[in-house]
C-alpha cells in the first residue's frame, strides 16, 4: 500500500532567478542533455510562433496556442522513455515534435488535412484529445494495461486547470490509482479556463491538494522552470516503474497568450498581469540558467533557433504540398469493414459533386 | 423590429427574460465575464449579476445536474452547453434525471430547465466542434427539442423554452449565428413550441427541414426554377407539429427531408415512419432524405463533402420527380 503524502504546497524549482535561492543541479543531467532540452523548447516555441503567424496569414485554421507552456512539455517528456506514452490535450498539440513527429503533420492538424493524423503507436503519443479530460481514462487505462503485461511502460495524461472539474479526470485518477497504474497525471495549471479563472474552478488551496483524495501523491512545480518539470517526472516515473502508482503534479503556470487564436482576452483578463508573466517566460528563463552555467552561449543560442526555424519552414511548406484530401476519405477508417452503404453513399456524392 | 443576427436574437431574448422573471437565471461555461464564447450572454452578468449569469466550473454533467437542483429550489435555469459536442458529458443527467424527473415525482414536480447549445458543422473547426447531436436528445423521453433557422425563430424558441414547465434543449445553428440577420420583434417575443413553419410555399415538392438545412433548402428551391418547391421549416422536433408535415405532404404528394446529422436513426427517419405511417395514399413517390454520412464529422478540408449540398437536395428532388 503506497503511503499517502500530504500534497507538497511548496513550489518546487530548480532556476533560481525567481526566488533568489540560486541555481541548483540536477543529478544525472550534464550538458548535452541540458542543451537538448533546450533544443526541444526552442522547437515548441518555434513551433508555436510560427503557427500563430500562419494562423493570420490564414495558412492554417483555428489554433490554440501553447506560449509559456514549453516547459512542462519538454521536461516532462525529456524525463520519459521513448517506449512511454504520451496523452496530449489540445494545449500539447506539437508535444510529438519531441519523438520525432515532422512539424508537417502536427501543422496538418491545425489546417484540417487528413495528414495531420497519426498513428499513435508510431510515436507512442495519443490523438490530440479535445474533449476535456476525457483522455484522462485512456492513459490510465493504457498504464494499467502495461503493467498487466508486465511491460515497463508509463504514460503521462497532460489537462489543465480546468480539466480537474470534470468527471473523467476524477474517474481516470482514481482508476489509475485503484490500478496502480505508473501513469503520470500532468496538471497545466495556467489558472484560466477560457476566461474561468482558477478561483471559479476551485476552493482548493492547490490543485495538487486533490491528489490526497485519491490517496497518490501530490507534486507542485514552477511550470515555467523546465528543470523542475523534468526532475518532478522523473521521480513520478520511477515510482510509476517501481510499482508504487501514479502521481499527480501540478504545474503552475500563468496563460500568457489568448486561449486560441480565436479568443480576445481582453474582455476578461488583467494585461498588465499578462505582461509581468511573460517577461518571466519559461524558454528566456531556461536560457538564463544555461548561460550562466557557461553552456549556452549566442552562437550556439542562434543556431539552435536557426535549426528551428528551418524545421518550421520546411515543415509548413510540405503541409500546404500535400495533395488536397479525396472526398472519398470521408467513408474512410471508421471500420475494419465499412456499412455496404459506403459504396452507394459515395457514387451518390461524387455524381453531386459532378 | 430590429435587425439581429440569430446571437444577437438569442442574447436579446435572454435580456428580456432575466429582467421580466426573476427566477430565471443562465449558468454554463465562460458565459458570464466573457458573455459566452459566441457572445450569446453577453451583457447579462453585467446588468443581472453573477449569480443569475454564473461562471460555472468545467463540467457539463455537474451544470445540467445541479440545474435540475435549482429547479427544485425554484429556479428557472438556462444551461449553456459550449458545443454540439462538449454537451455529451451532460447526456448521463439528460437521460437519467431530466427527461425522467417529473414522471418520478407523479407529475407532482416541474423541471422548468432550457439546455441549449450552438450545434452543426460547415465552420471549418478542429475535432467535435461540428456535431448534429439532435437526436440523442430527442430521442430522450421527457425532453422538448427545438432547432430555429432565422433570428426571429432563435428569440421566440428559446423565450418559449424559458418559459416552458417542461425541459427544453435548444439547439443553435452556429454556421448562421453571425451571417443570417432578419428582423426580429422587440420585447416579449413568443413562438410557441409544437408548431412548424411554412418557409415557402410550393405546389410539387416538399422539403422538409430544420436549422442550419433551412436556408440551405431555401438556395435548393431557388435553383429548382422550374419546380414549385415548398419548403417546411419544423422548428420542434418535438413535439412535432404533424399536422404541418401531413399538410404539406398531401399537397405536393412529394417529400425530401434534409438533414445535417448521420443518417441512421437520425430524425429524418422518424419523419418518414410518420409519412409512411399517415401519409401513404398521398405519396406520390418514395420519401426521400438527404443527409450527413454515417461517419465521424470529418477533417474541415473535407467537411463540405460530408454536408448536405444544395446539389444533393436538387439531386433527390429530381429523383422525385421522375419517380
Ligand atoms: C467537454 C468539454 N467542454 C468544453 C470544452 C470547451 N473548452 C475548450 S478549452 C476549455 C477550457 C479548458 O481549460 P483548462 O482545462 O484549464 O485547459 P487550458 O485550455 O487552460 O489548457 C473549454 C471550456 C471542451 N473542449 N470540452
Ligand atoms: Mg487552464
Amino acid at each position: 500500500m503506497a503511503q499517502v503524502l500530504p500534497a507538497e504546497r511548496d513550489l518546487r524549482r530548480v532556476i533560481g532567478d525567481a526566488d533568489g535561492a540560486g541555481d541548483r543541479e540536477v543529478d544525472g543531467l550534464g550538458e548535452q542533455e541540458l542543451l537538448e532540452l533546450y533544443r526541444s523548447m526552442v522547437l515548441l516555441r518555434t513551433y508555436d510562433e510560427r503557427s500563430v503567424v500562419y494562423h493570420r496569414q490564414g495558412r492554417i485554421g483555428t489554433y490554440a496556442i501553447f506560449w509559456n507552456h514549453e516547459a512542462m512539455q519538454a521536461g516532462v517528456v525529456h524525463a520519459l522513455d521513448d517506449a512511454d506514452w504520451i496523452f496530449p490535450s489540445y494545449r500539447e498539440s506539437a508535444i510529438g515534435l519531441l519523438r520525432g513527429m515532422p512539424p508537417t503533420t502536427v501543422l496538418s492538424w491545425w489546417r484540417g488535412h487528413p495528414a495531420g493524423w497519426w498513428n499513435p503507436a508510431d510515436y507512442n503519443v495519443a490523438s490530440i484529445c479535445v474533449p476535456i479530460a476525457t483522455h484522462v481514462p485512456h492513459a490510465a487505462g493504457l498504464a494499467w494495461g502495461k503493467k498487466l503485461k508486465g511491460e515497463r511502460a508509463c504514460a503521462v495524461a497532460f489537462f489543465g486547470d480546468g480539466a480537474t472539474s470534470e468527471g473523467s479526470f476524477h474517474e481516470g485518477a482514481n482508476f489509475a490509482a485503484v490500478t496502480g497504474a505508473p501513469l503520470i497525471l500532468l496538471c497545466n495549471n495556467n489558472q484560466w479556463a477560457i476566461s474561468t479563472p482558477l478561483e471559479a474552478q476551485t476552493r482548493a488551496e492547490t490543485l495538487a491538494d486533490k491528489a490526497i483524495g485519491y490517496g497518490m501523491p501530490g507534486v507542485r512545480v514552477d511550470g515555467t522552470d523546465v528543470l523542475a518539470c523534468y526532475e518532478a517526472a522523473r521521480e513520478a516515473v520511477a515510482r510509476g516503474r517501481a510499482g508504487e502508482g501514479p502521481t499527480f503534479i501540478e504545474a503552475l503556470s500563468y496563460r500568457s497568450a489568448p486561449h486560441a487564436t480565436a479568443d480576445d482576452p481582453r474582455a476578461y483578463i488583467d494585461l498588465d498581469r499578462v505582461e509581468e508573466e511573460r517577461k518571466r517566460e519559461c524558454v528566456g528563463r531556461f536560457e538564463g540558467y544555461l548561460r550562466r552555467a557557461g553552456i549556452l552561449h549566442d552562437d550556439l543560442a542562434e543556431s539552435i533557433r536557426v535549426e528551428a526555424a528551418d524545421a518550421m519552414r520546411a515543415g509548413i511548406a510540405a503541409a500546404e504540398a500535400e495533395p488536397p484530401a479525396d472526398v472519398s476519405l470521408v467513408f474512410e477508417h471508421a471500420y475494419v469493414d465499412p456499412p455496404s452503404t459506403f459504396g452507394s453513399d459515395l457514387d451518390e456524392l461524387r455524381r453531386t459533386l459532378g | 423590429m430590429a435587425e439581429l443576427s440569430i446571437v444577437e436574437a438569442i442574447n436579446d431574448a435572454f435580456h428580456v427574460e432575466l429582467e421580466r422573471d426573476p427566477s430565471v437565471m443562465v449558468l454554463g461555461e465562460d458565459v458570464g465575464r466573457a458573455g459566452g464564447v459566441f457572445r450569446a450572454t453577453a451583457g447579462l452578468r453585467d446588468k443581472f449579476g453573477p449569480d443569475r449569469c454564473f461562471d460555472t466550473p468545467l463540467a457539463e454533467a455537474g451544470i445540467l445536474g445541479s440545474a435540475i437542483g435549482l429547479c427544485m429550489a425554484g429556479w428557472r435555469p438556462v444551461c449553456e452547453m459550449q458545443y454540439d459536442a462538449f454537451s455529451y458529458p451532460c447526456l448521463d443527467q439528460l437521460i437519467t434525471h431530466v427527461g425522467r424527473y417529473r414522471w418520478r415525482t407523479g407529475g407532482k414536480m416541474s423541471f422548468p430547465l432550457v439546455v441549449r447549445m450552438p450545434y452543426g458543422g460547415g465552420v471549418r473547426a478542429p475535432e467535435l466542434h461540428d456535431d448534429s447531436p439532435e437526436t440523442y436528445y430527442v430521442h430522450t423521453p421527457g425532453v422538448k427539442v427545438a432547432i430555429p433557422s432565422t433570428p426571429s425563430d432563435a428569440k421566440g424558441i428559446l423565450t418559449a423554452a424559458i418559459r416552458d414547465p417542461d425541459p427544453v434543449v435548444v439547439l443553435e445553428p452556429k454556421l448562421h449565428y453571425r451571417t443570417l440577420k432578419g428582423e426580429v420583434p422587440d420585447g416579449e417575443h413568443v413562438v410557441p413550441l409544437g408548431k412548424a413553419r411554412l418557409a415557402r410555399e410550393g405546389d410539387d415538392v416538399t422539403l422538409v427541414a430544420y436549422g442550419s438545412m433551412v436556408p440551405l433548402c431555401e438556395q435548393a428551391a431557388d435553383v429548382l426554377e422550374d419546380v414549385s418547391v415548398e419548403v417546411l421549416d419544423i422548428r420542434t422536433l418535438k413535439p412535432l407539429d404533424e399536422d404541418a408535415l401531413l399538410a404539406s405532404a398531401a399537397k405536393t404528394g412529394r417529400v425530401v427531408i434534409v438533414q445535417e446529422a448521420p443518417r441512421v436513426c437520425g430524425f429524418a427517419a422518424e419523419l418518414a415512419a410518420i409519412l409512411a405511417e399517415k401519409a401513404i395514399l398521398d405519396l406520390r413517390g418514395p420519401v426521400l432524405r438527404v443527409t450527413g454520412y454515417d461517419v465521424p464529422y470529418p477533417y474541415w478540408q473535407i467537411e463540405d463533402a460530408y454536408m448536405p449540398s444544395v446539389e444533393r437536395v436538387t439531386a433527390a428532388v429530381r429523383k422525385l420527380l421522375d419517380f
